[in-house]
């Protein structure tokens, strides 16, 4: 594994008082793999993808550990972490423009990757910046170094994003959402992208995303996620095949499938919870169809079946 | 934007280009030597060959008040850059980090502001004694406040921002990141500020000039030369005209640079 975090947690201290927002989790990412985190809003979900990169503010106490090819990120110095992050991790944001350098040039920003992480001199510089616009589908790439976020599209400007976190060939990527802030038919555009980019580079992806169909399209294996915990992961096709969780039963049954027209959707009734502290059984247990006693009082524990882990005593005795 | 949104810009350029241009090459301006003294015409009012008339030892106005706008530029110059300067980078550092360096510099920014600007400026001047460059140290222990206000709460929006998450992930160094690309972002509506302050600076140098405060003879500054004419207002207004026109329109000129790269530049104010 290139990317092992074990035990999570995230404690936010906000004026109005604590906040857990990642409860323990525990991930992996294996080299080549897409997983996909899901959750709905709030879940934690994107919380735990700035954890593992390091990028909370100081009113976040994180603890556990974040270990990338055996070493924990969470512990290390900075000059090391500085040499990770951008050369080996890198990182693309849901809403480009507020990711781009609105005072930068695309192509300083790119090249100032290169000359924090490569020793290529100006020249070499300049052409790996044309090859990565040309590698992401910028065209007239010479053109386009020299100009600003603010005169790209949305489309252009998550591609220049991401050229930007590819520049000195990372071998994780982590994607926060990277379709959200996209017209759907950019979002089909810029998923293509990043698989091909991630067979071309042999890069590995964890993809942020509240969009079970993103999911569906891109990933190996998906994580979900429900008030700061995990609840279910496996491959793709097990957990949407089988769901071991009533969570993800439930998310399933709440989303069009091709049968959408003779199928009716189901919602999930309430709300996510405010995580203003740990639930002491299931967090889902409220809202759960499928409850049990047991569920209320009891936190279940993430079970390991074969390949895929489940937190679930519902759907664990049948 | 149209002519009319710019016109106010274009105007306060054409006011401070010719201050400027006054500034850069006095002789080439002014009519005659502003310091030969003219025995047959002492206080002479406004003519054709004293524009502005003339001061108690014939020496031309408009002349000295052109060659005085050197040391005003000067001090538009220099009382704006060192608040600029000290303001901006404590403004960056505890925006920024925050915590306990905040905390303080709050407490602190509380206590100078308490007192009037001017007050205080002339307090630390006497303290120190009259001079330009101990004007320029008074300002820059006042002045600052203002500038690390404004520059700390343009970085606590700014740090937030996506982009400084993505210079971080991208293993930047928190020095690069603040400045290369906090500063440049945070900086707009300082500077548009400061444009607007070089208006108060003249005004405040002016004033203690006037004072004896600031500009010290026989350096010629237009408050100083306001002063000159003060003695003879009665027999001889006209000798505070000129450096009076002088301040108002260097005055308006900065203002109306400010107002206008303002707009131009899209900072709320």
């Amino acid at each position: 594994m290139s990317l092992e975090v074990e035990n999570l947690r995230v404690l936010f201290d906000t004026p109005r008082g604590k906040v857990w927002a990642v409860d323990g989790v525990d991930l992996t990412v294996g080299p080549g793999e897409v997983v996909g985190l899901v959750g709905e809003s709030g879940s934690g979900k994107s919380v735990t993808l700035r954890a593992i990169a390091k990028l909370l503010h100081a009113h976040a106490t994180t603890t556990g550990r974040v270990s990338w090819r055996g070493r924990d990120l969470l512990t290390m110095p900075e000059p090391e972490l500085e040499a990770i992050r951008g050369g080996q991790i890198g990182m693309v944001f849901q809403e480009p423009m507020a990711a781009l350098n609105p005072v930068l040039s695309i192509g300083l920003q790119i090249d100032e990757v290169l000359v924090a992480h490569t020793d290529l001199d100006a020249k070499a510089r300049r052409a790996r910046a044309l090859e990565l616009l040309d590698h992401v589908g910028i065209a007239a790439g010479a053109t386009r170094l020299g100009q600003y976020a603010h005169e790209f599209s949305g489309g252009m400007r998550q591609r220049a994003m991401i050229a930007i976190a590819l520049a000195a060939n990372p071998a994780l990527l982590l994607a926060d959402e990277p379709t959200t802030a996209l017209d759907v038919t950019i979002q089909d555009q810029i998923l293509r992208l990043l698989l091909r980019l991630k067979d071309e580079l042999g890069m590995a992806l964890l993809l942020v995303t509240h969009d079970l169909g993103v999911v569906a399209q891109t990933c190996d294996r998906v994580a979900v996620m429900y008030a700061g915990r995990i609840c279910e992961t496996g491959t793709v096709r097990d957990v949407f095949r089988h769901p071991h969780h009533a969570y993800t039963a439930a998310l399933l049954q709440a989303m069009p499938s091709d049968q959408a027209s003779t199928t009716r959707l189901v919602p999930i009734p309430g709300m996510a919870p405010r995580l203003s502290h740990p639930a002491e059984g299931c967090a889902f247990a409220p809202r759960c169809a499928e409850v049990l006693d047991r569920c209320t009082t009891e936190r279940p524990a993430l079970i390991t079946q074969g390949s895929r882990t489940a937190a679930c005593f519902a759907r664990a005795t049948q | 934007m149209g002519l009319r949104t710019k016109l106010p810009l274009i105007l306060g350029c054409v006011l401070l280009g010719v201050m400027i241009a006054f500034a850069v090459a006095p002789d080439v301006f002014s009519p005659m030597d502003p310091l030969a003294f003219d025995y047959d015409a002492l206080l002479a009012p406004p003519s054709a060959a004293h524009w502005f008339g003339t001061d108690q030892f014939g020496r031309d106005m408009l002349s000295r008040t052109i060659s005085a706008s050197r040391i005003d530029l000067q001090i538009a110059i220099f009382a704006m850059a060192g608040p600029l300067l000290i303001g901006s980078l404590i403004g960056l550092l505890v925006g920024w980090f925050g915590g306990v360096a905040d905390a303080v510099f709050g407490r602190l920014a509380d206590l100078v502001v308490t007192f009037p600007f001017l007050v205080l400026v002339i307090a630390i001047v006497a303290v120190l004694g009259p001079g330009l460059i101990n004007m320029y140290i008074a300002v820059a222990l006042v002045g600052w406040v203002v500038y690390a206000k404004l520059m700390r709460g343009e970085v606590r929006v700014q740090r937030s921002l996506d982009y400084v998450a993505a210079g971080r992930v991208l293993g930047y160094s928190t020095s690069r990141v603040l400045f290369r690309h906090v500063l440049p972002n945070a900086v707009r509506s300082v500077l548009v500020y400061a444009v607007t302050d070089m208006a108060l600076a003249i005004l405040l140098g002016s004033s203690l000039g006037y004072l004896g405060l600031g500009a010290q003879p026989p350096e010629a500054e237009w408050g100083v030369l306001i002063a000159d004419g003060k003695n003879f207002f009665d027999t001889a207004p006209w000798i505070s005209l000129a450096p009076g026109v002088a301040i108002v329109a260097a005055g308006l000129g900065f203002s109306l640079v400010g107002d206008g790269l303002a707009s131009l530049l899209d900072v709320k104010r």
